[in-house]
């Protein structure tokens, strides 16, 4: 164990972690100021704001002799013997110095800047600022510009990190954005005719600490105190990205990435990010219908719900549980698919599991910074498969039950969708045309839902609570942020009440029961910790408590985005 | 309460003589009382006022609460910036703004449109306080009145032409301050 003395206080940190300065102050409660350090980035050390003084303590004698002049935390390793003050007087007045230094260049348009309410400029000055503006200059000289689709710039308030010129070298490796001009003059900007246009382009609006770069999408759409932030987890493909929704008056904003280093790290992609507009699409399947002569008509959920069960029901008693399919879409957290799987199974045991369609879109995106976009377009195949395996006597993929459907072994089925995308095409839907019964459970309208005779609309990823097992093996948790849309109800609470369970469906129980029930979720017993757990190798990449920080920003409360960075979150595991 | 308290003094009513049995003394009583109110009245008591024709007088209008204006920079543009702080500050939630980025090449934002429902506001100022470009003030124009719900939503048109309205007799603070300024900044030269 190194032991390091922060402020006079001393820690241990262990053998094998290398912290720098700022993260082994941060285990002593001493929060040290950055700006351009990122625990996801290279180091430049060159905003000069955790400048500390630092020393060494000779173990024998315990002598400390310290250096001379000031030096970066971020690029000081912590090491057995480091002596650290971060309180003294020549530590308080550099900081100050940069403060002051930084907003002599600075609009200072706070109300009017995106950033506001979340801005590290505006956490600092605060905190260690220089308390009044001795030069009275006001820089405006040039407006909003776009560096990318995604990306304003808003080049008066940069400060100058060049967080965001690291991350597209080092983690998109596209490499766009540069500074150009020196001194004074210096801005960050892309090469004329090259803009911003990879597809991890939304994180540099996350990572810049003040407001110099704001998402073109998000722009004035919303001042950032009155979002309210929920943990979610993107559903766009199988990498799982930690999320954070920020939702005011049921309305969903942005989408932000929270720190996951058994998934994500800090990072998530653009389609993720922006592209969720089918939650409010005006089209979206708004209550249940019955299909008669003419078309579909509207119905009760209760009845509707009796229908769809005596339709399947009636197929599986008729021909034998074999003959009736149970479609599991790999949309369905484990929660919902473990309640489904034992509605089918309750008919009849020997009822068809079928692990519903696993959209494919070209080939994996892997990234310089190791961050990958998975071609498999769903968050939870993984899930879906071990459930039913684990709880079905016949199990199909999709492709299997094509077949079966057209070699006329299966008479029957209720198919769960939940795609953001158009997931079936009228040739496969016609398919399905030669079944007696056909129950569709779906939120946007689709060929295969014109041929149901029972159409029951579920709800997106953003209105449920759950669990999903991404392509690591990996299961985190998701929670609602918004309310179903329409006439919708949470498929879980579909499940549970043709189950019919009493009371409000509540995943975490059936999480717990599926504990029990499936061997591969044994270890989700006592339920699943922020950073997920990964099921297949028992074991974490990293341990959560060693790596720090997240770039998501607000909470409820607004902390100082650096104090919520160096939370460390200590391991349940 | 105890009847043989001693501190309670007990009094009966008197009995009426004849005149008062007679109820004319009493009905002359009363209807001189009504005579010298309406006397007094007439030659100016001070307290009754002939609302509307007669408008009351503020001490000081500038610092009287009433309908919210939405002030004019010197181009005649909309001096709101749309940075949600009134909205934020007010207790009422009256307050309802859309922000988009401005037309206009010194200015990043405005409000693409701005709502005050007058009915649900409760006139605290606190807009006015919060407000850092002095975009938004409330005048001494108090008696308003409309014949629906809707009326009393102010839109930015109608919040700009409030301004228009009363920009004469209540100028905006900037300006005064700049008045009060002038005289001061002459000696100096």
């Amino acid at each position: 164990m190194a032991t390091i003395t922060v402020d006079g206080k001393d820690i241990e940190i262990g053998d094998n972690e290398r912290l720098n300065v700022i993260q082994a102050a941060d285990r002593a409660g001493v929060s040290i100021p950055f700006y351009c350090w990122h625990p996801g980035l290279s180091v430049v050390a060159s905003c000069r704001m955790c400048l500390v003084e630092t020393g060494t303590k000779n173990k024998e004698t315990g002598e400390i002799s310290m250096m001379p002049k000031l030096v970066p935390a971020c690029q000081t390793p912590a090491k057995d013997g480091t002596v650290v003050v971060t309180d003294s007087p020549k530590v308080k007045a550099n900081q100050n110095f940069v403060q002051e230094g930084i907003l002599l260049d600075h609009p200072v348009d706070c109300p009017i800047c995106d950033q506001a309410g979340e801005c590290w400029l505006q956490d600092y000055y605060f905190d260690y600022g220089h308390k009044e503006r001795r030069a009275d200059i006001h820089p405006f000289t040039s407006k909003r510009r776009d560096l990318g689709t995604h990306v304003s710039l808003f080049a008066d308030r940069c400060v100058m990190c060049s967080r965001c010129v690291r991350f597209t070298r080092e983690v998109s490796g596209e490499g766009e954005l540069m500074v150009i001009d020196r001194g004074s003059h210096a801005e960050i900007d892309v090469f004329p005719g090259f803009p911003l246009e990879n597809k991890l382009s939304g994180n540099v609006n996350d990572i810049c600490p003040v407001g110099a770069l704001c998402s073109t999408d998000f722009l004035y759409q919303q001042r950032v105190w009155f979002l309210e932030a929920q943990d979610s987890i993107c559903t766009r493909c199988s990498t799982g990205c930690a999320t954070q929704m920020h939702v005011n008056q049921d309305h969903l904003y942005r989408i932000q990435p929270r720190y996951n280093p058994n998934a994500n790290d800090w990072w998530m992609c653009d389609i993720g990010r922006y592209e969720n507009q089918f939650v409010n699409a005006p089209e979206r399947l708004d209550g249940p219908r019955l299909k008669n002569s003419t078309g579909f008509e509207a119905m009760e959920w209760s009845e509707a719900m009796r229908e769809a069960h005596g339709r399947v029901a009636d197929v599986a008693l008729q021909h034998g549980g074999r003959h009736l399919a149970f479609v599991l879409s790999p949309f369905l957290t484990c929660e919902e698919a473990y309640l489904a799987a034992r509605y089918a199974t309750g008919i009849l045991p020997d009822v068809t599991l079928v692990v519903g369609k696993v959209p494919v879109v070209g080939q994996d995106e892997k990234f310089k910074g190791g961050f990958t976009i998975r071609a498999e377009k769903c968050p939870n195949r993984r899930g879906v498969e071990e459930i039913a395996r684990g709880l079905g006597k016949n199990v199909l993929d999709w492709n299997g039950l094509l077949a079966a459907i057209g070699a006329g072994e299966i008479r029957g089925a209720w198919v769960t969708g939940g795609y953001p995308e158009a997931w079936i095409d009228d040739a496969e839907a016609a398919t399905f045309e030669r079944l007696e019964s056909l129950v569709v459970q779906d939120i946007l309208p689709s060929p295969l839902a014109r041929r149901a005779q029972v159409v029951l609309p579920g709800v997106t990823a953003f209105e449920k609570d759950g669990c999903y097992v991404n392509q690591g093996g990996v299961i985190q948790t998701t929670s609602w942020g918004l309310r179903p849309r329409g006439g919708a109800h949470v498929d879980g609470q579909i499940f549970a009440d043709l189950l019919k369970r009493t009371g409000l469906y509540q995943s975490a129980e059936v999480l717990r029961e599926l504990a029990g029930a499936v061997p591969f979720f044994a270890r989700c017993a006592e339920g699943v910790p922020p950073a997920g757990l990964n099921l297949v190798t028992g074991q974490e990449k990293r341990p959560f408590s060693t790596e720090l920080g997240t770039v998501s920003h607000p909470t409820p409360t607004f902390r100082s985005e650096a104090s919520r960075m160096l939370e460390v979150e200590s391991p349940t595991l | 309460m105890q009847p043989e308290d001693k501190s309670i003094k007990w009094v009966r009513e008197p009995q009426l003589g004849l005149t008062g049995r007679m109820y004319l003394t009493p009905l002359i009583d009363g209807l001189a009382t009504t005579a010298k109110h309406f006397l007094s009245t007439v030659k100016g008591d001070g307290f009754t006022r002939q609302f509307p024709e007669e408008r009351p007088e503020f001490g000081n209008p500038l610092i009287y609460r009433g309908v919210h204006r939405l002030n004019k920079d010197d181009q005649g543009r909309v001096k709101c910036v749309a940075c949600f702080l009134c909205a934020t500050a007010c207790p009422a939630h009256c307050i309802d703004i859309v922000g988009t980025e401005a037309p206009w090449n010194d200015r990043e934002k405005y409000p693409q449109s701005f709502v005050i429902d007058e009915l649900r506001c409760i006139y605290c100022g606190m807009c006015e306080e919060a407000c850092p470009v002095d975009a938004i003030e409330l005048t001494s124009l108090f008696d308003l009145t409309g014949a629906s719900r809707e009326e009393m939503i102010f839109d930015k048109e109608k919040l700009l032409s409030v301004y228009d309205m009363t920009v004469v007799a209540e100028p905006s603070r900037k300006e005064r301050e700049a008045r009060e300024r002038a005289p001061a900044m002459g000696k100096g030269h």
